[in-house]
């Protein structure tokens, strides 16, 4: 009997799918969920066409946004230059759009990071009591501070520097990250299918990382758009504060800085990096609670 | 408290005579879903007389709870609607009421409990706040006779204490108690038709008996019709007048309850008797038998096949099942069932 | 065929109750309560009982899933009462799970073959490819499709998706299956189809059943002896002949009497247990069925029954006997 089914077995060719086919079934899946859900579209083009012009800026033919040029100080907004120009004579179109660069790395990377180290921190956490004992002291003490006055504090402390704006940002960050994993590795250690999976004979290694963990992924992806959209904020108020990216750079939060003074005679340089800061978190916003619904089980459609 | 109750079981009686307080007619219960439109309850009509008691039976999916759903009218619309049908209750037609007429009905005329009775209650009231609650929306009674009727009604459900019971909350009762308030509560305003879906499929068999036992009583005592919702045929077979049998989202037959289970009529309702474990004789043997089973599964309600939708799993399959739904039939007297084949089944032994 | 595979004794689990500020110890729940029985090769022990009797807690014990408080459980002549969990692992091979809900006790992001290949990859060297090969063979012997294994566990029905925990459970030929109410979330048809492939399984591959519900219809269907559990302890321990013809406790006596019977010719006489199950938390002194047994005499309150054998092979925990 054995026989005779492993021989049916290898006529119908057992095998993992091929990884393209995988991936391909992955893409069908997002493209699905982003034609039942339009508002995570529309944040997502929203995103994509920010990054473009960010990343792209440099490739514009754009008047360089670093280059002075005291007679032109002030402009009002003209053919040349579309948002006018600062005090020094500098293109603000093209300092605005070089600007997201800074906002959407420092938010991407920060997302990244805090997400990674929590990911790490909480998955031991959930399930080991005594690491959990430990470490969520020190995470509740971390969580006491206000992340933007640690992140200052930081700052100062480091030295004003792009890596250093995103560590800064990161920090903060990381608790929250840590509570949310835990939570569910909390709840996922008495689910039927990890006792199942002991009673098979798993490691409690194996039952972390095959388990465990895939099932917090879409709690922290969703986490993670809000983490993105949090530090594209603090970036930009940490830079108005004089303690983010050095002040040379573009970023949205400096030009704010400097257009305080300049108010009365171009408001456009508070104006036009606060409107793309709000247009970015927005659009990130937006995706993230697109992304939350559609990894919902219960809005997983079943076949 | 230390001796144990002996009921008898009323037996099997014939529906009693006189106009029915229920009836069904041709209810269409359709969910429009991005995977296409699911036929939930598809053409169902049967009607229920005064002090009857109809049991409806069959698998998960096969429409029941949403039929009764739809008659309290608490399914969501949309993704639900009611593709056609009449639900005539004293003869008017529930569908055609508004929210505010079908309010004073539900609850009050027409009353029903759940299998789950913990999920029904709400946790953060006491059990007399929730018992005169619909008591004083409906029959318009102050707060002090609310309180002396919703004593009366746990009298009435065999609460001891209902004095104490009054004040405690739900959490604080046992699974077989909460399910007696929730009776209580849906008996409260003198419904004449009790639907109860599941209503013991929770609990334990010993309070699964109490709890039996106690419609039985209020079904005797008060005349209210019951439409009693189970998977489970000896639940049926101990409580029922009527039995209805559904699979699928369609009634496939229906027959008084002793003529059902002596002489099923449909392959469907055969398969579910036969693969039932029985507590007889013959299973004491050292080796039992071999239950028989309905192979496969229910077909999914967005895709029913053109013909008979049982097809699939019938042993007695004919190329003519796939091609037409059967209609119901009377196949003997008070006996309709949905089968093209009926009548060339073997005879049935149980 | 009487070659012992699991033997039990005195087991209890008490789960503490914390509480108050200084987290103490506040009350216990005598979840199992001092149960001892034997498992034979090739044989189905049943073992039946109401909601909240211990029964699912006693299953968990024995597979080492949650620690015991006192006695011992032997595996095949081994004590395995005290093992921790990495000394379990050799011992897992011979004993296997089923649960009651075949959704939750399958990981929904993993591919179902994963699934059923996940003990094989806990202990055989094999290859993926050999892994996959042999639960191809799983999945024929279960009647599933060899097309789907590569699908989720969402795509499943219950009837398919239990089917494939009982083929995780077989993967790593065990003699002993611990069963947790492997039906009771499935409807009747394909109940019935379950029950006849457990059975079938068994007369294959000589395994012994520890089969847990609630449904004394089914657990008479499928075992050959049973034993009634009620708040905590064994009240009566039999082959299902005996049990059905002469049930010796009054509570086994309930039950049987409160099974509804398919068979409206047969509507009886109702013989209803007034009252409900205490809490384990506070289980009566004395027998534990003294509050809701119609015969109970003075001595019934205050000395608790031993399991006693009455007749031959036939063992009750009652003073009447």
């Amino acid at each position: 009997m054995v026989d005779r089914t492993t021989a049916a077995a290898t006529e119908t060719k057992i095998q993992d799918p091929p990884w393209h086919r995988r991936l391909v079934e992955s893409l069908g899946d997002l493209r699905e969920a982003l034609r039942r859900n339009p508002t995570m579209l529309f944040g997502l083009v929203v995103l994509g066409v920010m990054a473009v012009a960010a990343f792209g800026a440099p490739y514009f033919g754009l008047p360089d946004p670093m280059r002075q040029a005291p007679i032109e100080r002030l402009r009002d907004p003209s053919a040349e230059n579309w948002f006018g120009t600062d005090m020094y004579g500098r293109d603000l179109f093209s300092r605005v759009l070089h600007g997201g660069q800074i906002s959407l790395m420092v938010g991407l990377s920060v997302a990244f990071l805090a997400t990674v180290i929590g990911l790490a921190i909480g998955l031991v956490a959930g399930f080991n009591r005594r690491v959990d004992a430990i470490v969520m002291r020190f995470m509740d003490a971390l969580m006491s501070i206000p992340a933007i006055l640690l992140a200052i504090a930081l700052v100062a402390l480091w030295g004003s520097s792009v890596p250093n704006v995103i560590l800064a940002l990161t920090i903060p960050e990381v608790p929250r990250v840590v509570r949310l994993v835990r939570s569910v590795v909390l709840m996922l250690r008495d689910q039927v299918f990890v006792q199942a999976a002991i009673a098979c004979g798993t490691s409690t290694a194996r039952i972390l990382v095959r388990h465990i963990m895939p099932n917090t992924i879409p709690p922290l992806i969703v986490q993670a758009t809000y983490i993105c959209a949090q530090a594209v904020i603090f970036e930009a108020y940490l830079s108005f504060v004089g303690a983010g990216t050095p002040p040379e750079v573009p970023s949205w939060g400096n030009i704010m800085a400097e257009g305080r003074r300049f108010f009365f005679q171009n408001f456009g340089m508070i104006l036009y990096p606060g409107v793309f800061l709000a247009i970015t978190v927005f659009a990130i916003n937006t995706f993230g609670d697109g992304l939350r619904d559609s990894l919902d089980p219960r809005m997983q459609r079943r076949v | 408290m230390t001796e144990a109750m002996t009921l008898s079981a009323a037996p099997p009686r014939p529906v009693p005579a006189g106009e029915p307080v229920l009836e069904v007619e041709d209810l269409r219960t359709y969910f429009d879903t991005r995977d296409g439109v699911v036929k939930a309850v598809d053409g169902l009509s049967f009607s229920l007389k005064p002090g009857e008691i109809l049991g409806v039976v069959g698998e998960s999916g096969c429409g029941k709870s949403i039929t009764s759903l739809s008659i309290m009218q608490l399914v969501p619309r949309p993704p639900a609607r009611f593709a056609s049908g009449a639900i005539r209750f004293r003869g008017r037609d529930l569908l055609k009421l508004g929210h505010e007429e079908m309010r004073r009905i539900r609850g009050n005329e027409i009353s029903m409990i759940f299998q789950d009775p913990m999920s029904s209650l709400n946790p953060v009231l006491t059990v007399g706040d929730q018992l005169t609650e619909a008591v004083i929306l409906h029959q318009k009674l102050g707060k002090r006779a609310a309180r002396d009727r919703a004593r009366e009604m746990l009298d009435l459900v065999h609460i001891p204490e209902p004095e104490r019971r009054l004040e405690e909350y739900p959490h604080q009762l046992s699974g077989g108690m909460r399910q007696r308030v929730m009776i209580a509560m849906a008996l409260g305003c003198d419904p004449s038709v009790l639907i109860a879906d599941e209503p013991t499929t929770a609990l334990d068999v010993t309070i699964q008996a109490q709890i039996l036992a106690l419609m039985e009583e209020i079904r005797d005592k008060l005349k209210t019709a019951i439409i009693l919702i189970t998977h489970d045929l000896g639940v049926v077979a101990e409580m029922a007048d009527r039995v209805l049998v559904m699979y699928a989202g369609r009634k496939v037959e229906e027959a008084d309850v002793v003529e059902l289970f002596e002489r099923p009529q449909h392959p469907y309702t055969r398969g579910l008797m036969a693969s039932i474990p029985r507590l007889t004789a013959a299973e004491m043997e050292t080796a039992p038998p071999r239950l028989s089973e309905i192979p496969g599964i229910v077909p999914s309600l967005n895709a029913l096949p053109p013909g008979c939708t049982f097809a699939d799993r019938c042993p007695h399959v004919q190329d003519h099942c796939r091609r037409g739904y059967p209609p119901l039939e009377p196949k003997r007297p008070g006996h309709v069932a949905a089968c093209w084949e009926s009548h060339r089944l073997p005879e049935w032994q149980p | 065929m009487t070659e012992t595979l699991l033997e039990v004794e005195g087991l209890k689990k008490h789960f503490p109750i914390h509480g108050g500020l200084l987290n103490r110890e506040q009350a216990r729940v005598y979840a199992v309560d001092g149960v001892s029985f034997t498992v034979r090769r090739g044989e189905t022990l049943g073992i039946v009982g109401e909601s909240g009797c211990g029964k699912s807690t006693l299953g968990k014990t024995i597979l080492k899933l949650i620690e015991p408080t006192e006695g011992a459980i032997r595996l095949k002549g081994r004590d395995i009462t005290r093992l921790s969990r990495r000394e379990m692992l050799p011992h897992r091979r011979e004993m296997q799970v089923i649960f009651q809900d075949p959704y939750a006790s399958l990981n929904q992001r993993m591919r179902v073959q994963d699934i059923v290949a996940e003990p094989l990859g806990n202990f055989d060297t094999g290859s993926r490819a050999e892994r996959l090969e042999k639960v191809a063979a799983l999945f024929a012997k279960v009647g599933l499709r060899l097309e789907v294994m590569h699908r989720y566990p969402h795509e499943f029905s219950g009837g398919q998706r239990q089917r494939l925990g009982i083929a995780r459970a077989l993967a790593l030929n065990p003699e002993l299956i611990i069963a947790d109410e492997p039906v009771s979330a499935l409807d009747v048809s394909v109940q019935a189809q379950v029950i006849n492939l457990m059975m079938d399984l068994q007369g294959e591959f000589d395994l012994s059943y520890l089969f847990i519900a609630h449904d004394l219809a089914v657990v008479q269907h499928i075992s050959h002896r049973i034993g009634v559990m009620y708040l905590g302890r064994v009240v009566e321990l039999t082959d299902k002949a005996s049990l059905f013809r002469h049930p010796q406790h009054p509570y086994t006596e309930a039950l049987l009497a409160s099974v509804p019977v398919p068979d409206p010719r047969r509507r009886k006489k109702r013989t209803v247990l007034k009252g409900d199950v205490p809490s384990p938390v506070k289980p009566p002194k004395g027998c534990h069925f003294n509050t809701r047994c119609p015969y109970a005499v003075e001595r019934c309150f205050h000395e608790s029954p031993a399991l006693r054998e009455v007749a031959p092979g036939h063992w009750a925990a009652c003073h009447l006997r």
